[in-house]
């Protein structure tokens, strides 16, 4: 369970040399009855790990169809709460890893202890918190550790090396490279630097690496798959489950997946 | 006695305050940590500073005893410390001086800002054409509708205004954008941002740049008066004004620090923007502190005739301030705040801010409990022109 469980079922997919495929859903989007269906569909196509979003008022980091998929969430009623509800409800219909990722305000509103131990109980294997840097991290990092959950740590290209050796050197369950100097969303190109930055990570740790932030297409997955264990596919899983073309997804995925270790 | 010395190295007041920023932003927040500690240090930026401060924003701001408003509360002698009468109108300007000559000490040549009333966008554009930098405005679609004149302004001053029309199109969604902004230009740009909120240094910079206010009131009223005021009050939003007044008078423990929130139509309804009498502990745009939230973590939205106090969360130096009881948080409504925007005018000549007016109200009530020995000092953060037809519509509205 937790933190061992994703460590499993990344190294399983890394071992019979396919690269990891990561979806990021917004929780709630679409309704919460439909999400155990939704992580089911991707856990059949081949995910490696699903990332559930938790809607935020304030999405800072988040752009365009993020922040418009958190509000469809927010406005049926979806809650820290109610997710995790579902998830534990449902939590023996899925093998696949789970991990949440939301902002620290409704961590803090909801209680970080009661948090951490409700994300065990519920089957929760990762938490990844994108405004919480190393220096706030003592909020929660006891209780997560505590709860046996991953705590997920996020790399940005703007950090000097130390900042992204001490990142590498924390992180549990993967490290989150984001691939953009910017907020989520799809982009036409990555940065040159991208490479030469994930390739620094790697050599930083033997945890895995994965791109997240701009990646739409199969061909940038495979890109970006080329220097790092595998990529994160946000806005544009959003984009297409909220238009319900759901074939197109599993294409994506097929394409991404195409490239071997 | 002891001595105030927050925040602490990690940006700390108290539990309040911090970095909670995404790790994109964490280089550039310690660049201008680093940048700011020094130039503190420098002789020749304190000099520039000031220079600017005198000769292009007019301080010091005269401290002006109010006689007739005086006579009219019945009590305590009320003095005005007239921040109103600075280059652009109002106290912003005190900040983005400062933070423009760090801007070009960092080697950045370009600037976002949000703005809630327009003030601080005003305040930073005309820095910005000041000192050659290109300056970005995020503001709500909401304020852009109820403060044209200050749109006006800012596109003259050469600055771009982009409308925000997420949320409830006010100074938190574009605190939003702004720092959005920022995450995507941040290797080139500097976020002026206009109040003590944020994530660490922001709070203490505004703060020390807007502390001129309290220091030249300090030396003021011992002129004037010959010894310090009994209170000083200050009107709240993110709290900058209040800040930058009280600062130099934490350590003053005879003087009573009042800061007045928005209480829009009534605490009772919904419809306000007092954080820190209602408000409950979480973190918003990079900083613990008290916020107007729901019971699941989502930031409410705030309310109040006045843009610039329109702000579901303050100043975490406030919040611990108010912890350990050395200022004393209250509200005024709407309707109270307009009394006294009129009062104001008429009985002085000084046309206050709907921000400022807050102050004024809460002055008003208190001083008629006071001796006529005593003395108020009342921070009037900015001039009310851009206000009138927010006015207007009020009385229009209450007509009907």
């Amino acid at each position: 369970m937790g933190k061992v469980k994703l460590e499993k079922a990344l190294q399983e997919k890394l071992s019979a040399e396919e690269k990891i495929f990561s979806p990021f859903i917004t929780a709630g989007d679409g309704g919460l009855d439909i999400l155990p269906e939704r992580i089911k569909f991707f856990e059949e196509n081949g995910a490696a790990v699903i990332e559930l979003g938790i809607p935020f008022s304030d999405p800072v980091a988040d752009g365009p169809t993020i922040q418009a998929a958190g509000s469809r969430a927010l406005d049926n009623g979806t809650t820290l709460a109610k997710v995790l509800d579902v998830l534990e409800k449902t939590k023996l219909e899925r093998a696949i890893p789970v991990v949440i990722m939301t902002y620290i305000n409704p961590i803090i509103t909801f209680g970080i202890e009661d948090f951490a131990r409700k994300c065990a109980e519920a089957g929760v294997d990762g938490v990844i918190i994108p405004d919480l840097p190393m220096e706030e991290e003592s909020l929660i990092a006891e209780a997560l550790s505590k709860g046996h959950i991953a705590f997920i740590r996020l790399a940005a290209m703007t950090s000097p090396t130390e900042r992204l050796q001490e990142l590498a050197e924390r992180t549990e369950g993967f490290l989150y490279a984001v691939a953009v100097t910017g907020t989520t969303g799809a982009r036409t190109e990555h940065d040159a630097y991208v490479s030469t930055f994930l390739q620094k990570l790697k050599t930083y740790t033997n945890t895995p690496v994965l791109a997240g932030f701009g990646v739409s297409t199969g061909e940038q997955a495979r890109a970006l798959g080329e220097h790092s264990d595998g990529v994160i596919v946000g806005s544009k899983i959003v984009q297409l489950l909220h238009e319900g073309k759901l074939a197109e997804i599993s294409q994506l995925m097929e394409e991404s997946r195409s490239l071997k270790v | 006695m002891s001595v105030y010395t927050v925040p602490d190295q990690s940006g700390k007041f108290g539990n309040f305050g911090g970095r909670y920023v995404p790790e994109l932003l964490m280089p550039a927040v310690l660049e201008l940590e680093k940048a700011y500690e020094e130039a503190k240090q420098d002789k020749h930026f304190l000099e520039e500073l000031n220079y600017y401060l005198k000769q292009y924003v007019g301080r010091e701001t005269p401290l002006y005893f109010a006689e007739r408003l005086t006579e009219k509360a019945g009590g305590a002698k009320i003095y005005l410390k007239r921040e109103d009468l600075n280059h652009t109108g109002a106290h912003k300007i005190n900040n983005t001086i400062g933070q423009a000559l760090l801007t070009v000490r960092m080697g950045k040549r370009k600037v976002v800002a949000e703005t809630g009333a327009g003030q601080h966008g005003v305040a930073t554009a005309t820095v910005c054409a000041l000192l050659g930098l290109d300056c970005i405005v995020f503001m709500g679609e909401e304020d852009i509708r109820r403060q044209a004149l200050n749109v006006q302004r800012m596109e003259l001053l050469g600055a771009e205004v982009r409308s925000v029309e997420g949320g409830s199109g006010t100074l938190k969604d574009a605190v939003n954008e702004a720092l959005r902004y920022w995450v995507n230009y941040v290797e080139d740009t500097h976020y002026i941002i206009g109040s003590v909120v944020g994530p660490h240094p922001f709070p203490m910079l505004v703060r020390d740049f807007q502390a001129v206010i309290g220091e030249e009131t300090k030396r003021q009223i011992v002129e004037q008066d010959g010894e310090l005021p009994e209170k000083i009050i200050a009107c709240v939003g993110g709290g900058s004004n209040a800040m930058g007044m009280f600062y130099p008078f934490v350590e003053e423990k005879d003087v009573t620090l009042i800061g007045v929130e928005a209480g829009g139509s009534g605490l009772e309804t919904n419809k306000h923007a007092a954080t820190l009498t209602k408000g409950k502990v979480g973190v918003l745009h990079g900083t613990l502190t008290h916020l107007l939230q729901d019971e699941n973590g989502q930031i409410e939205e705030a309310f109040s005739i006045s843009a610039g106090l329109d702000y579901p969360g303050v100043g975490p130096e406030h919040s611990y301030l108010q912890s350990i009881d050395r200022v004393n948080y209250t509200s005024v409504t709407d309707k109270e705040a307009l009394e006294a925007f009129e009062l104001l005018s008429r009985r002085e000549g000084i046309i206050p801010a709907l921000e400022s007016s807050h102050a004024v109200a809460h002055a008003m009530k208190v001083a008629g409990q006071m001796s006529k020995d005593e003395t108020i000092v009342v921070c009037l953060s900015g001039r009310g022109d851009k206000d009138l037809r927010q006015e207007g519509n009020m009385n229009v509205k209450e007509e009907k």
